[in-house]
Formats: C-alpha cells, sequence, structure tokens
C-alpha cells in the first residue's frame, strides 16, 4: 500500500530510540567486531551501525519490539552510515555493507508484521544522519572560512548511502537530525541525482534540530527558513526530531504545520538529558505532551528519539489512533 | 494579477517571501567587483574583513538580499566567491539575508550555490549558448534549491525592443516551466534596463520598452518576476550624481508601477521622488518615459546646471561668524584647536556656573562626535582630535570650577583602565580612554603594569562601573587570568572588559571568563566596540546583554572543547622525525665579517624613515587598508591622508629635533644544533658555549610531506661538522619618548601623544627592517649582492630571517633572557625587560638571525604538555612556570 494513502487517513508512528535499546545490552568490543571486523586496528565499541553486521540479531530484535509496539516505520541503523561519518573508524570500506544489510533487517521484520497484520502495513525509513562535519561552519573559530568538508564531499559520501539503502529495500528516505541544511541540501542534491540515475522514486523524509531555545538551528536558521530551504524537491514531510523534549519542540512544529506544503512529523526527545546524560521522561511524561500535538492538529508522523523505548512509543502509538492527522494535498 | 501558485520564498537564516504586500525587494549592489572599485581592491587584496563589513552596511542600510559577483580576470573568482560566501556564513547579521549569486560563468555560480544553506538566487542564466545548456543549467539550480534569474539573452543576442523582450522571455519560461518543472515563481526576468539620454535616437525608448515588457511579463507569464539592475539607466551621466539620483527614482516610480517587484540598486544613489525639484523632475521624466525629441538634449543642458563642484578648496573661516556655541560645536566636530581658548573663555562668561558649558555646549558637540563615530561617518583619528579640543576646553574651565568647589559631575559612568602586570603597550588602552572619555565617561587611567591588587583597590575606592584590561604580549593573557581570580575572590562583580592585540572573544571564553562568575567578562575588539560594550553594561538591558554574552561564550567554549579534541597533535618524538631536512654543505654557510658583538648608538633616524611600513601604523588608528592604497580609499581615503600628513609633519621633527634616540646592539656567533638546541659558541673553537638557545617544534598534525619545523632545523647539527652561525638583536627608538609623551599629555594633547607612540613603534620596526638589511648585505655579507626595495622587504622576499622572541615561530618569552645577556642588550641600548619579559621601552625589537637560504618563517602553532615538559627540563624552569609561559600555544 502507497504510504501517501495511509498518511491520508491516520497518523503514522515512527519508532523510538535506537541507542537506547543497544545500551540495554551492555556490549563489549567483541560484539562490535564479530565475524566482520575481528582484526580491525582501532577499537570499535560504540560503533552502534555496525552491529547490523556483527549482531543481527540483537538489531532484528530491537525491529521487533518497535513495531509490536505499534510503530508503522521503523528507522534502519543507519545514522552514522556515511563515509564521512566511519572515517573516525577508519571503516569507509563497510559503507555499503552497514546501509545493505541494516535495510535487509529491518525489511525482514516489516514484511513479517504486514503479513501478520496486512489492514497495517509496516514501513522501512533508511536513515541518513547528518554526519559528524558541517559545511556551513568552519571548527576553526579563527578561520571561519574553513570548512572541514565541502558539499561535493557530502554529495559523494550520501549517494553511496543512498544507493545501498535503496539496493536493502527501503521504502522511505529520511534525511534526519539536520543541524546544518547545507548538509541536508547535499543530501537531497545526492538523493535527486540518484532517483534520476534510476528512473525511480521513493518518498523522502526530513526532519531539523532546532538546536536551543533560541528557535534556531545549530547554523542559525529559523523554522521557517529551514523550511524554505529544503522545499526543492516534493518531499513526503518535513520535521524536527532529537535536542529538545516535545513540549518544546511544539511552537516549532506549529511554524511547519502552518507552512508547510507536506506532512508534518516529529520525533522528539524524552526530555532533556539530566546531569548524567540520561533521558528521565516516562512514556507517560511524554504522551502527556504528545497530546498536546494531536489535540492542535499539528501532526502526521510522530515517533520518538534519544531515550525514547517501546514503551514510549506503545503509549504515543494508543494516543494517536484515536485522532485524525493533519489534512495535506499529497497530490504531486 | 491572480493565481493560485505560492508565492516566491527565499531564505537566509530567516525567510524573505515576496508577496504583493512586499511591493519592491531592493537588493545590494556593493559587493560586486565589477560595480565597486573599492570592493574589488579589498578582494584584490585580500582583505575579506573589509569586504564582509561592506556587506553588513549594506544589509544594515536595508539591503533584503545581497548581490554577490566575483567576475574579474584579476582574481581567481571561484575561489573568491567560495571564501567570501563561507565567511558571510559565519556572520549571522549578514547571512540573515538570502544570497544572490551573481557571475557570467556557470563554474563560479556553481561553487557559490554549494556554499549557502538557504535558498538563494542565481543570476544569471540565458539561453545565450542554446536550449541545451539552459535546461542544464536550470535543472541544477532547482536541484540546489535556488530561484532563477533570466536575463533577456538568446543565441541571436541580447533582446533591446519591446518585442524581443517579450519574445525571449516567454520562451524562456515554457522551456522552465513545461520542460524542466521549474517552479514558476521561482523565475525572475531581467529584461535589460539600457541608458537612455545617451545621444543616440535609437536609445531613447529603452526605458519605455522595458516598462511594457515588465506588464507584460507580469500579465502573461504567471509567478514570474522582473528585476534589474537600475543603475545602468543613467549611464551617460556619470559624475552627476544629483541627476542620476533623480532619473533612478523616475525609473522606479515607474516600473514598479508596472510590476517590477525587485531589483539591484544603491540605495545611497536614490532621491526620493517627492522631494526632486520640479523642473528637474520634468526634464528627466521626459527622457524616461520619451516624451519629447529634445528631451536629451534639454537633460543635458539642466545638468550642467546642477552640476555640484567638490573640486575647490581652501581653509573657510565662515563659521568664526557663529554665535560661540556653535563655535565650540564646530571645534569640537572639526577638531580645530586653533581658537578653543578664547572661545571657551568667551562662552564662560555667557553661563552662571562654568561647569554649564561643559553640561551644555561641550557636552553636545561630543554628543555629536560619538553619533557620528558610532555610525561609522567619523573615524577614529578625528574622534581623537575632537577630544584634544575637548580636554583643552575643559583644561580652561577647570581653575574656575575648582574655584567654585561644585565638584559634581555628571558622568555617565566610571570606567577603570590598566595595562596588565608586566605590561608596558598602551596605545590602544589610550585610545579606548580617549573614545570612552569622548562619550562622556569618566576614565580612570592607571597607566601601565598595574599589578591586581592596585587595580581591584582602586576600582572598590573610586567605586568604577567597569574595569578595562589590556595587554600586548602574550604572558599578559595569563596575567589577565590572574585579574579574574582575584576579583573573584575580592568579591567583586563589577564588568571585567579585556583587550589588546592578542587577546581574542575565544580566549576570553575559554580561558578567563570561568575564573570571574561574580561578573560578567566580555571581550572588545577595538576602541569603536568599547562605547556599546559599555553603553550596554550601564544600560537597561543589561541583564539581556549580559546572558547573550555568556551564551555566546558558551558555545564558543562548547565549540572550542570539541574542535580542541578534534584536532590531533604528533608526539614529540614523531615530530621530531618529521623535522624540517636540510641538505647541509659547508659553502651555503657564510661566515660573518665579524665574531661577537657590535653597537649603534645615535644612529641617524633620517636613514630610517624610507624603511617604515606604514599599513600597521593606519591599523593603529583602526584604519584599515594597505598603504598607500589607503589614502586612496573610497571611505576612509580622506582621514587617511590627513592622519599620514600629520604623521609626516611629526616624522621631520622627530629626526630633525632628535626627540628620539636610536640604538641597536648585533651579535653574530659560531653556533650548530642539537636536537631542538642551538649551542651559541663564543669563538671559532667552538669549545666554549655561551647560551644554549632552546627551540619549539611544531607538533599540530601536517599533510603527508609537510616538516614539523623547528628554528633549529636552520642551523647545521653539530655532529656534521660544518662551520655555522646565528645572530642576535635588539634596537630601540624609544629613548627620549616619555619625555616627549609627557609633554603632550601636559597639554591635552592625547593626539599627538598616541600619534609619536605610534610612530615610535613604526621606527623601532623599521630600525629592524634596516638593520637586517644591513647585517645580510654587510655585517654578516651572506647576501651581498641583495637589492630589494620597501615592498619587497615587507613581504619578506630577502634570505634568511629575523624571527622575534614572542611571536609565532618561537613563542617562547624567555628566550629573550639569554638573548639580552648575549648581547648585553641592557647595558648597550638601555632596553630593559619587565617581569613578563615586556620591552621597556616599547618601541623596541629583538630577535635572531638565521641566514640559511631554506630558512623561512612558520608559526609554531599548539604544542602538547610533552613538549612543556620536555623544555622545561631544558632550560632549567619548572613545568609550572613554563606552562605559564606558554599556555597561549599549549594545546
Amino acid at each position: 500500500m502507497d504510504i501517501r494513502e495511509v498518511l491520508n487517513e491516520r497518523i503514522l508512528v515512527l519508532d523510538g530510540a535506537m541507542g537506547t535499546m543497544i545500551q540495554r545490552h551492555n556490549l563489549t568490543e567483541e560484539d562490535f567486531r564479530k565475524g566482520w571486523f575481528e582484526n580491525h586496528a582501532s577499537p570499535l565499541k560504540g560503533n552502534n551501525d555496525l552491529l547490523s553486521l556483527t549482531r543481527p540479531d540483537i538489531i532484528e530484535e530491537i525491529h521487533r519490539l518497535y513495531y509490536a509496539a505499534g510503530a508503522d516505520i521503523a528507522e534502519t541503523n543507519t545514522f552514522s552510515g556515511t563515509t564521512i561519518a566511519q572515517a573516525d573508524y577508519g571503516l569507509e570500506s563497510a559503507v555499503y555493507a552497514i546501509n545493505f544489510h541494516s535495510a535487509q533487517l529491518a525489511r525482514k521484520v516489516a514484511d513479517e508484521f504486514t503479513s501478520k497484520e496486512p489492514n497495517k502495513p509496516r514501513f522501512v525509513a533508511g536513515s541518513i544522519g547528518p554526519t559528524n562535519r558541517t559545511a556551513s561552519i568552519s571548527p576553526d573559530v579563527n578561520d571561519p572560512g574553513y570548512r572541514a568538508v565541502t558539499f561535493d564531499d557530502l554529495v559523494v559520501a550520501y549517494t553511496q548511502q543512498v544507493e545501498a539503502l535503496m539496493d536493502g529495500g527501503v521504502d522511505i528516505l529520511l534525511v534526519e537530525t539536520v543541524f546544518d541544511t547545507l548538509n541536508a541540501k547535499a543530501a537531497l542534491f545526492a538523493i535527486d541525482e540518484v532517483f534520476e540515475k534510476r528512473g525511480v522514486k521513493i518518498p523522502i523524509m526530513v526532519s531539523g534540530t532546532i538546536t536551543d531555545a533560541s528557535g534556531r538551528t545549530l547554523t542559525g536558521q529559523t523554522a521557517e527558513a529551514f523550511l524554505i530551504s529544503i522545499s526543492h524537491l516534493p518531499l513526503l514531510s518535513v520535521g524536527f526530531n532529537c535536542a529538545l523534549g516535545a513540549s518544546m519542540m511544539r511552537p516549532y512544529l506549529q511554524v511547519l504545520a502552518k507552512n508547510a506544503p507536506f506532512a508534518v512529523s516529529a520525533h522528539p526527545n524524552a526530555g532533556l538529558p539530566n546531569e548524567f546524560g540520561k533521558y528521565d521522561e516516562t512514556a507517560a511524561m511524554m504522551a502527556v505532551q504528545i497530546k498536546d500535538f494531536l489535540d492542535e492538529n499539528l501532526i502526521n508522523i510522530i515517533g520518538g528519539c534519544c531515550g525514547t523505548t517501546p514503551d514510549h512509543i506503545q503509549a504515543i502509538a494508543n494516543l494517536a489512533k484515536n485522532y485524525k492527522p493533519r489534512q495535506i494535498d499529497l497530490n504531486y | 494579477m491572480s493565481n493560485n501558485l505560492p508565492p516566491l520564498k527565499l531564505s537566509g537564516l530567516e525567510p524573505l517571501i515576496v508577496t504583493k504586500e512586499t511591493n519592491f525587494i531592493n537588493i545590494g549592489e556593493r559587493t560586486n567587483v565589477t560595480g565597486s572599485r573599492a570592493f574589488l581592491r579589498m578582494i584584490k587584496e585580500g582583505r575579506f574583513e573589509d569586504a564582509l563589513s561592506v556587506a553588513l552596511e549594506q544589509v544594515q542600510g536595508g539591503a533584503q538580499i545581497i548581490d554577490v559577483n566575483m567576475d574579474e580576470g584579476m582574481i581567481d573568482g571561484k575561489a573568491a566567491m567560495i571564501q567570501f560566501l563561507n565567511l558571510i556564513a559565519s556572520e549571522p547579521d549578514i547571512s540573515r539575508v538570502p544570497i544572490m549569486i551573481d557571475s557570467s560563468k556557470w563554474e563560479i555560480i556553481e561553487a557559490g550555490l554549494k556554499c549557502i544553506q538557504g535558498k538563494g538566487i542565481v543570476n544569471s542564466i540565458s539561453l545565450k549558448e542554446g536550449e541545451e545548456n539552459f535546461k542544464e543549467q536550470a535543472k541544477k539550480i532547482k536541484r540546489y534549491g535556488a530561484a532563477v534569474i533570466v536575463m533577456a539573452f538568446d543565441e541571436a543576442g541580447q533582446a533591446d525592443s519591446y518585442e524581443r523582450r517579450i519574445e525571449i522571455c516567454e520562451r524562456s519560461y515554457r522551456i522552465l516551466v513545461d520542460q524542466v518543472n521549474f517552479p514558476a515563481q521561482d523565475i525572475i526576468f531581467d529584461p535589460n534596463i539600457f541608458p537612455v539620454a545617451t545621444g543616440m535616437e535609437e536609445h531613447n525608448n529603452n526605458a519605455v520598452d522595458f516598462f511594457r515588457a515588465t506588464k507584460w511579463i507580469r500579465t502573461n507569464l504567471p509567478g514570474a518576476h522582473v528585476s534589474g539592475g537600475v543603475s545602468n539607466v543613467s549611464f551617460s551621466f556619470r559624475g552627476n550624481d544629483k541627476v542620476r539620483e533623480a532619473m533612478h527614482s523616475v525609473f522606479l516610480y515607474y516600473a514598479i508601477k508596472e510590476g517590477m517587484d525587485m531589483g539591484i540598486v544603491n540605495p545611497t544613489m536614490l532621491e526620493i521622488y517627492d522631494n526632486i525639484p520640479k523642473d528637474l523632475l520634468e526634464y528627466v521624466e521626459d527622457v524616461i518615459l520619451n516624451r519629447r525629441s529634445d528631451a536629451t538634449e534639454r537633460l543635458l543642458e539642466f545638468a550642467e546646471t546642477v552640476k555640484g563642484d567638490a573640486t575647490k578648496k581652501e581653509v573657510d573661516l565662515s563659521w568664526r561668524d557663529a554665535p560661540v556655541q556653535e563655535r565650540l560645536a564646530h571645534a569640537l566636530i572639526k577638531g580645530i584647536v586653533e581658537f578653543i581658548d578664547e572661545d571657551t573663555e568667551e562662552c564662560r562668561k555667557l553661563y552662571p556656573r562654568p561647569i554649564q558649558v561643559i553640561e551644555g555646549p561641550l557636552m553636545d558637540g561630543m554628543n555629536v562626535v560619538g553619533d557620528l563615530f558610532g555610525s561609522g561617518k567619523m573615524f577614529l583619528p578625528q574622534v581623537v582630535k575632537s577630544a584634544r579640543v575637548m580636554k583643552k576646553a575643559v583644561a580652561v574651565l577647570l581653575p574656575y570650577i575648582e574655584l567654585e568647589k561644585s565638584g559634581a559631575s555628571s558622568s555617565a559612568g566610571k570606567v577603570l583602565m590598566a595595562t596588565v602586570k608586566g605590561d608596558v603597550h598602551d596605545i590602544g588602552k589610550n585610545i579606548v580612554g580617549v573614545v570612552l572619555g569622548c562619550n562622556n565617561y569618566e576614565v580612570v587611567d592607571l597607566g601601565v603594569m598595574v599589578p591586581a591588587e592596585k587595580i581591584i583597590e582602586t576600582a572598590i575606592r573610586e567605586k568604577v562601573d567597569v574595569i578595562g584590561l589590556s595587554g600586548l604580549i602574550t604572558p599578559s593573557l595569563d596575567e589577565m587570568v590572574h585579574m579574574a581570580k582575584e576579583m573573584q575572590r575580592a568579591g567583586l562583580s563589577i564588568p571585567l572588559m579585556i583587550g589588546g592585540a592578542t587577546t581574542s572573544k575565544v580566549h576570553t571564553a575559554v580561558k578567563i571568563e570561568e575564573h570571574y562568575t561574580n561578573g560578567p567578562t566580555i571581550h572588545v575588539l577595538d576602541a569603536s566596540r568599547s562605547v556599546t560594550v559599555v553603553e550596554s553594561l550601564l544600560g537597561q538591558r543589561k541583564t539581556d546583554f549580559v546572558a547573550a554574552i555568556k551564551t555566546e561564550y558558551d558555545t564558543l567554549r562548547t565549540h572550542h572543547e570539541k574542535h580542541r579534541n578534534a584536532k590531533r597533535l604528533l608526539s614529540l618524538e614523531v615530530a621530531r622525525k618529521n623535522r624540517f631536512q636540510i641538505d647541509w654543505k659547508q659553502e651555503d654557510l657564510v661566515t660573518p665579517k665579524f665574531i661577537g658583538n657590535q653597537t649603534l648608538l645615535n644612529y641617524p633616524l633620517e636613514k630610517l624613515v624610507e624603511y617604515i611600513d606604514w599599513t600597521p601604523f593606519f591599523q593603529t588608528w583602526e584604519l584599515h587598508g594597505k598603504f598607500p592604497q589607503i589614502l586612496q580609499d573610497e571611505i576612509v581615503g580622506e582621514e587617511a591622508t590627513k592622519l599620514f600628513a600629520d604623521a609626516q609633519e611629526m616624522l621631520t621633527k622627530i629626526v630633525h629635533e632628535k626627540w628620539l634616540e636610536a640604538r641597536a646592539v648585533v651579535g653574530l656567533y659560531p653556533a650548530n644544533s642539537i636536537g631542538d638546541d642551538i649551542e651559541i659558541y663564543a669563538d671559532e673553537s667552538r669549545s666554549k658555549t655561551l647560551i644554549v638557545q632552546h627551540a619549539l617544534r611544531q607538533q599540530t598534525e601536517k599533510v603527508a610531506g609537510a616538516p614539523s619545523m623547528s628554528l633549529s632545523d636552520f642551523i647545521a647539527p653539530k655532529d656534521l661538522n660544518l662551520k655555522d652561525y646565528v645572530g642576535g638583536f635588539v634596537v630601540t627608538t624609544g629613548i627620549g619618548l616619555e619625555e616627549k609623551v609627557a609633554e603632550f599629555e601636559a597639554e591635552h594633547d592625547d593626539y599627538n601623544s598616541i600619534l609619536l607612540k605610534a610612530l615610535g613603534d613604526r621606527l623601532a620596526e623599521a630600525f629592524a627592517e634596516h638593520l637586517h638589511a644591513l647585517v645580510r648585505t654587510d655585517l654578516w655579507g651572506y647576501a651581498v649582492g641583495e637589492n630589494l626595495n620597501n615592498d619587497e622587504l615587507i613581504k619578506e622576499k630577502y634570505q634568511g630571517i629575523r624571527p622575534a622572541p614572542g611571536y609565532p615561530a618561537c613563542p617562547d618569552h624567555t628566550e629573550k633572557v639569554g638573548l639580552f645577556e648575549l648581547l648585553d642588550a641592557t647595558k648597550i641600548t638601555g632596553v630593559t625587560l619587565t617581569e613578563s619579559l615586556a620591552m621597556l621601552p616599547t618601541s623596541s625589537v629583538s630577535g635572531w638571525y638565521f641566514a640559511h637560504p631554506q630558512a623561512k618563517y612558520f608559526g609554531l602553532g599548539k604544542i602538547t604538555e610533552e613538549q612543556v615538559a620536555d623544555i622545561a627540563k631544558r632550560n632549567g624552569r619548572s613545568n609550572d612556570e613554563m606552562s605559564r609561559w606558554l599556555g597561549s600555544v599549549i594545546h
């Protein structure tokens, strides 16, 4: 079933945090190497994307838990699946495998659920992270004209990730946690080129990150300027994720809901991190805030980012099914 | 015009949505090398800072989009576009507006598109090179997410009639909308604004054709916009701004009526339509609207009568006829001291109390000065001259005020200024003091080398509102950290301002601010910002201001921390293996004419004048630009010329009346390197080591093949048994300076006091340059045939280097101790070292000479704690002490 049709009928639920779930397993260095990188020279622990290869059982199980909790869309475990992000580990060569196998893992679990519940089809969104470099800001405050990464570098890296995700069978591409819009524009550029080359288009979601109460992205754009800057492709949805808890995100979602010709998505954190870097908001606490989004009719797609778990997603899904989605015209 | 299309939406950091209500969007045109010679000069000379301020001025002046054009044969347009757009991205006050990337070269356009995060506009594409090219470019632009300007230009040429304009625009529109799927509302047509009144009949209808084409486009091509470069229309009246301004206004008045909704306009070249004199308006409208066949002749004739003549200039004393209050204001604003004593005296008799002269006419005049300076209409040298007038006037009044014993002052606030302990540099501090004084702040200046206790004690006793610290040498940074800790300990919460050449916002945020949590700490970049900072600190919006600074510094700290972690340094061992390799040959090593020290006393100053590098002199006065071009600069040229004339006049006096004495000592000695150390020997036997110079080595990670440099790499290693040499020098031109400065200060003449100090510094640098040439061609004689002019010297084209301890190649100030000992410098030249190892008098320079043809300048960069410990061991100081001296370079 086409996701656009489903979007007209109901609010779709995105899954929750991957990292939080992985942490529960208390993995060791060995888990990140198993069968693939046994002799790799540098430490790999913490490079979560590798687990799709070395511990597929764990990733598969996490997808399963989220779908079972009511998620319609699961994100692939590929947030750092670019040569740029993997360069820190010297694993540029693993990028294709990471994306391809991550997509296949999620695909397998999605199909399993869809066949059990045909009236609630499950979708796979290929997660495309921001990389760890910014094309609009210099890392050297003394040399503001310097750039650690160029638009061209990003296009090359994103092209590779997009190709592998599509080869692996994702339904959607999700350009997320956009803190520098220029990085996102490079991702969209790469996607548009791949679509043209393949003669195939799949839906694109873009999700930005408002860094703090200033209401701006890390690179200084307001919510509306961000929307304008990424509207040149016909997106499935635009939204915000990460950095903020749900209630803090609301004013910026209002801007999108008012101006976006696309669906609007949100996957906030479970509040702000406490002094130990942990997220305290329980499923119930988060659901109360998300109810405000729904009452205000701001949202078409809702899920969770850092600190959220299947409990959170279940609470959100239970809430969302009682509401109609925000009205949009997706006829393009 | 109605259609269902969404409006044109653009973005920088903020949105710009073009609707019917926005009426006319004006596009800034001054960041364009083809349109502004001043801007071209900035780009050519790499003065991107200045170029940024042009962009900022435009945005502040109301430009809603800025056009950036780097199409000039003499510059690398692509590189300049990338660099400038990247720099704009880090200036939120500029990048809040959308960017228009303007180039006739696709390569530059595409490079620009890769630099902007917002949705900008490409200016421009056209059918000039055929449909395929046009479609390909449009498709790319869409993919990059930008709007586009389409020129009315096709394979057959540029449209010059109404019919050709609409034919090309319609064809372009159909291709874009139907074939490329380009959003119609993102298309902006430029139907060519051509000059009128050129004397050629076929040009007479140019404006009218443009108006008609605009109307046709807006009626028949749904969504599309119309733009153009307005100044073109008045091209034939170059040199007559009054007529041009009127022509622009009239043109826009009619073009906007027909639907032109954006345009490239210089807002300062625009008269308000209603303010155009009726007769001029009539002549201009006749021309623009092509209303009569003799319109051009009539306007030309009329233009002769409105030509302003700015050529004649003689001393105008008519202002002397005005009432005395106005004369005071005039003298203050123009900086004229000539009549100030008599005028002040005259004014005093008019007021019941002498203080009222200060509070009334004098402060009124200074307020005008402050406003003009704040808005960039007056420059620092003028302000300092104004301050001199003010001080002289106050000096006249002071005895009467004392007599009255009223003492009540109405200052806006009290600011304590001090150069920190161990440092003696005070030009910048004095300038800040003057500027604050001009803005009605009372300045308590504690002078130089002021210890923390004294600053704190004075601050409490005088109940100051702000403390400003200044320093130039790197150890002063550490002293400022100490000051912050002491202020915290003393329980003060007075705002702390940090300034001086080596200070920075980052250093302030990372190293100073955290130690002083009771009150705000703010870095002040230059004198012109000091007023705004003090005003904000003492004003009603203090809380907001302080909070904003805190947030900014927090971000800087986080950013710095991230960057620091990301930056990798090599271990000392690896860096040493990667040393700079010289293929050592004895024939490259020239034996000096003498071994030991040579002294030059009472050196003729006139020989130094030609070696002066004037560019830094103007920087001292916050006039930025290269000498001599700065004298012709559009913006600061006039003031720079005046300042230069004053400097020349004083320089003549310095030389002829022998205000200063120049002294120097040069030492040339046998030397060899051992690892990173350089052993300096008493004589050719190389058996007795006089001192050891401990060089630092670069540790930042290098690209493949680039060496990790150390000064010791330029001296032949001991084990090769080659005869190599090193030199050292100390020069000063500061003997006699303090006395003369004191004379000026007694006359309340800050202007001449600062001027003299700045010239003293320049002469010392000139002496160092001259002495180096003397060493190369004669005293050491390793480059006897050298023939370089001053410009080539400034560009360091000579063989060998003269790095100075405390500067980038050897940031370790402690090297000065050995250098001074080797040269017996204090005894010979009278130059002493302070506890922070600053040289006194300030107009002094010291350094080493390295002669090898491959020796070159480099910056040390950051080093590790490992190297600090290593050098501490080598030079017999404690780890703690070396960490303090090298604080600013430790990673």
